[in-house]
């Protein structure tokens, strides 16, 4: 087997893909909270927890009604979405009249609650999601071995990301919502109701993590902690990026996905610190990270 | 407003009566209850282990000996979800013999925890039973014999079996994936000590989070130290999921997987054309004779599942201990720990059981080999047992011992 | 009102010199700890203005110091506390330093990821003993008493609580916490009266870090070991709670909060298990939603409607 740098190349390139696997997450989730934060001010804690809802809800699914898949990858994110629609009705629009910081602790209430709901439902330990019949198996490259199913986890990403950048960008609801962004008063001047764009927003938002959840669900076990373990990370993704522009954060997403992974490589020890260091530098270097704008 | 709480807090405590401390004197029953907790993983990773079995267990335990010996003193059991944390586990431990009398606390599955409880026992000169947790090193540095027995089985006895017998094939190159905590720790140093007795050698290992939820960047690790054998130096869930990610990536078609600790539960919950062929010890199985299938199907008739060697140990183990408080007279610990270390150990888990001097109980362990689909005839008919290990075979000798306590004498 | 206040405080005092005969020691000086860490973080929410939501990583640090200290460097209690206090500080002026570059919500971020950072760095470091945490540290003595008897280490834990509690008090009212609170009510006013605000929030930060920090070195006596649970950041989110609950910006609410916080938690566990959690979630939801001021501020404003009238 060949060596690039004392590393089989195999064992380079496995990383190398499930880094871009990782930051197909990490950029599906920080764009759901740069959606969110553009439109509410609000830093939403709970994503990492309805992530988990989209997996445990797609595990529900097949587990009591036999719903298999990709009726999941449809259904999970409406209902996570529907969620999302309730929590900023009932609770969130009474927030945004003050500091933000109220927004990030209710949601990490929030978080607490479903989180600590589903442990009480099925426990921490992971449960068993089996990859659906067309991706089982693995594309053997010669060079390396590329299961099909994770595969398919980056191609659905990116273009689900692809997709709301081009809504976001180029259609008249993506101007209207931009609109919204940049000045509300304005744009309900306008005869728009931003009350309900702001409402669907967080439903889209929260909709995307549901999303990535049920994407998550085969390549990992399904559990109560896998939410929680992955909002800091991107966090620390979103404050490297900064919430500026929607393709900022999915590029960032990869690309630490990607570094992370090689991190694994070269020097393992250090691959779950390795985005928060970067971090430290970014703020150090650049406050407002690297695509963002200081508001 | 602080005053006001903390009156508030002094009442909904009510006094919580400081019982089993006052009256241990010797021949007597402290409080007239003989009370024993089960400290398990309720809900996480290791619950399919022992959990709600092993509380079974206990429960077994108790009515049985309550059916042969009609003891005079009231016997209690409760229990308690230690979340695999040390400090919970240690902390309810320390509750529970301040303040509610607890005698003795068995279980404590999950060395990090074990190891904890077992200081808090110390201290508080109360037993422990140990069935579920498996480092060596509750015998050897932390070992602690007048409080303080390992029960069912630990790390060298695991790691000898399919250690030896496995890298005897030819298969002697090993990586291991080990459980990033002191019982992970343990049975990687146990096993590596038994590859290399034989001959065999260790390329490395890949340490991961206990619950890990993803285990393909670790076995792509596992891939490129092109060893042989990988070693599981894991549990329950993680066992499980390590194997599941071995097969996605192809690592089975040309390295052997090795569970170090793999028990029945796990070979039910993976299936056999998954596990079939694998090696490991076990310290039960529940199809060796007549008396374990008896044992086991009442178990079963509750469980709706075979019992692994936790339950079972901790039913032996439960029953060994009030046997000899019944013997005592006393459950002072001093006393209660003589006679069972006096007398012998026959039950449906272990046949001439002893406990040492360093806390070790040794009795037969076995190396099993999982059957092929085929040649399993009914349900969890899973094993051919290759060799009874005789009991002292099968864990580490007095000779080697790096407990102070028993070095001394 | 001042010397209403001090009555208060002496009969407070009392109550927990008596406390430990009839509750659970133990859990006096958990809520004790607690309460403290809960006082240093309020000195940063409640005076301050700014949220970290990385706190626990100091007394997870202090913890790990403090227990690295007492058992196999085998120093006296005092200075092992001391060694623990003092590297939470140095840690938190590191972290302090990094994260007043930001503002607000990003604030709250940078100190969230620094803290899983360094709670990384603890579950690799050898000297933690990582997932199965710092085991058996000894309490050692103090003037020839014996902290191993729970009642000892009692009076030691509640001379810690007052001092500490005396100092956050003194800072509050001294120029230097009228400075802070001015930094909260508007930062570019601070700013524009020459005010160097970034070095006031940095010492803010790291006087908050090392009290945190002696909570957690007087934790790890009181319980014997130090673990992640420490610096897990769900033990930054109680923080926040505690101090949420009890009301923040005011004396008292860190450790009323504390005290519901530890108790319910003590009380309920055995009983409902996970749904501790769901609990504790839903506190906060309440909290934010309709009872900001928390039980202290809510208390403290239903009092002065009461009298309020009559003029003071």
């Amino acid at each position: 087997m060949t060596e690039i740098f004392g590393v089989p190349i195999q064992a380079l390139f496995g990383q190398l893909m499930l880094g871009l696997v990782n930051g197909s997450f990490y950029a599906v989730l920080s764009l759901g909270l740069a959606v969110i934060f553009g439109m509410l001010n609000i830093i939403n804690f709970a994503h990492g927890a309805l992530y988990m809802t989209g997996a445990m809800l797609a595990w529900v699914f097949l587990e009591y009604l036999g719903v298999g898949y990709w009726w999941s990858l449809v259904l999970a994110p409406l209902c996570v979405g529907l969620i999302g629609i309730a929590i900023e009705r009932l609770m969130l629009q009474w927030l945004y009249k003050l500091d933000h910081l109220y927004g990030l602790l209710l949601t990490f209430g929030l978080a607490l609650m479903i989180e600590g709901l589903f442990r009480d439902l099925y426990g921490v330990a992971g449960q068993p999601y089996s990859i659906p019949e067309e991706f089982a198996g693995a594309f053997n490259l010669g060079f390396m071995f590329l299961p099909k199913y994770r595969a398919w986890v980056v191609v659905a990403s990116l273009t689900v990301c692809l997709a709301t950048w081009y809504m976001i960008e180029k259609t008249r609801l993506g101007a209207y919502l931009r609109a919204a962004t940049e000045n509300p008063k304005l744009t309900q001047a306008f005869g728009i109701n931003v009350p309900l764009m702001v409402m669907l927003t967080y439903g889209f938002g929260v909709g995307l993590a549901g999303f990535a959840g049920v994407l998550a669900a085969p390549a990992s076990q399904v559990g109560p902690l896998m939410g929680s373990n992955l909002i800091i990370i991107v966090f620390a993704v979103v404050v490297i990026g900064g919430m500026g522009s929607i393709l900022g954060s999915v590029v960032t997403g990869l690309g630490l996905g990607i570094i992370e992974g090689m991190t694994k490589v070269f020097w393992p020890e250090a691959s779950s610190t390795v985005v928060f260091m970067i971090m430290a530098v970014v703020l150090m270097i650049r406050p407002a990270g690297l695509f963002g704008r200081e508001k | 407003m602080m005053k006001r709480k903390l009156l508030a807090l002094a009442l909904s405590t009510m006094l919580m009566p400081v019982a089993g401390a006052a009256l241990a004197q010797a021949g007597k029953i402290s409080g007239d209850v003989v009370k024993i907790a089960v400290l398990t993983d309720m809900s996480g990773v290791y619950s399919a282990l022992g959990g709600k079995g092993s509380v079974l267990g206990a429960e077994m335990a108790i009515e049985d000996f309550k059916a042969q010996f009609k003891p005079k003193f009231k016997i209690e059991l409760v229990s308690a979800d230690h979340q695999n944390k040390a400090d919970v586990g240690s902390n309810k431990v320390r509750e529970w013999y301040d303040t509610q009398g607890v005698d003795m606390v068995t279980d404590v599955l999950n060395s990090g925890v074990a190891i904890a409880v077992a200081k808090v026992t110390t201290e508080k000169n109360k037993i422990m039973l140990n069935t579920g947790a498996a480092s060596t090193r509750l015998t050897n540095e932390d070992c602690s014999p007048n409080n303080v027995v390992h029960y069912v089985y630990d790390t060298y006895a695991l790691a000898n079996g399919p250690g030896k017998a496995v890298t005897k094939q030819g298969k002697d190159s090993w990586f291991f994936l080990t459980a990033d905590y002191a019982f992970g720790h343990s049975l990687e140093k146990d096993t590596s000590d038994a590859v290399k007795a034989t001959g065999g050698k260790v390329l490395g290992a890949v340490r991961h989070p206990l619950n890990a939820s993803d285990f393909s960047s670790f076995l792509l690790q596992a891939q490129a130290s092109k060893a042989k054998v990988v070693g599981l130096a894991n549990a329950g869930g993680d066992t499980i999921n390590s194997i599941k990610a071995a097969n996605e990536f192809g690592l089975t078609k040309n390295q052997t997987v090795v569970g170090l600790l793999t028990t029945i539960v796990d070979i039910h919950a993976l299936g056999l054309p998954t596990t079939q062929g694998m090696m490991f010890t076990e310290g039960f199985y529940w199809n060796l004779n007549k008396e374990t299938r008896e044992f086991s199907r009442r178990f079963f008739s509750k469980h709706k599942g075979m019992p692994n060697m936790l339950p079972a140990g901790t039913y032996s183990a439960v029953l060994h201990y009030l046997k000899a408080v019944q013997a005592a007279g006393t459950d002072d610990t001093a006393a209660v720990m003589k006679k069972m270390k006096e007398t012998p150990i026959n039950d449906a888990f272990a046949k001439g059981g002893k406990i040492r001097d360093d806390g070790r109980m040794i009795h037969d362990m076995y190396l099993v080999e999982v059957k092929k689909p085929a040649e399993s005839t009914e349900p969890w008919d899973y094993y051919h047992v290759k060799q009874v290990i005789p009991a002292a075979e099968a864990f580490q000798p007095m000779a080697l011992s790096r407990c102070a306590a028993v070095a001394k004498k | 009102m001042s010397r209403r206040v001090s009555i208060a405080y002496l009969i407070g005092l009392g109550l927990l010199l008596l406390a430990p005969m009839f509750i659970y020691p133990i859990l006096v000086m958990k809520v004790l700890c607690f309460a403290l860490f809960a006082c240093a973080f309020n000195l940063l929410l409640g005076y301050t203005g700014l949220l970290s939501f990385g706190h626990a990583v100091f007394l997870g640090s202090a913890a790990y110091v403090t227990g690295h200290a007492l058992k196999v460097w085998e120093l006296p209690t005092l200075l092992g506390l001391l060694a623990g206090t003092g590297a939470a500080t140095l840690l938190g002026w590191i972290i302090g330093s990094l994260a007043i570059r930001r503002q607000g919500i990003y604030f709250a971020m940078v100190t969230l990821a620094l803290a899983q950072m360094v709670f990384f760095f603890f579950l690799q470091a050898p000297f933690t003993g990582g997932e199965d945490g710092l085991q058996g540290v000894p309490r050692g003595s103090l003037f020839g008493l014996d902290l191993g008897k729970d009642i000892n280490l009692y009076y030691l834990v509640l001379a810690i609580f007052a001092g500490s509690f005396w100092l956050i008090q003194r800072t509050i009212h001294s120029p230097f916490g009228q400075i802070l609170k001015a930094i909260r009510e508007n930062e570019p006013r601070a700013i524009s009266l020459g005010y160097d605000v970034a070095k006031y929030k940095l010492l803010a930060f790291v006087l908050s870090a090392g009290l945190a920090g002696l909570a957690g070195a007087t934790k790890t006596l009181v319980f014997k070991f130090a673990t992640l649970t420490d610096a897990h950041w769900h033990t930054s989110g109680e923080v926040v709670l505690m101090t949420l609950l009890g009301g923040m910006g005011t004396v008292f609410g860190p450790v009323v909060g504390a005290t519901v916080i530890v108790t319910l938690q003590n009380e309920l566990a055995d009983k409902v298990g996970s749904l501790v959690t769901v609990i504790m979630g839903a506190i906060f939801v309440i909290c934010v939603l309709a009872f900001r001021r928390g039980i202290v501020g809510e208390s403290l404003a239903l009092y002065e409607r009461m009298i309020g009238q009559k003029g003071r």
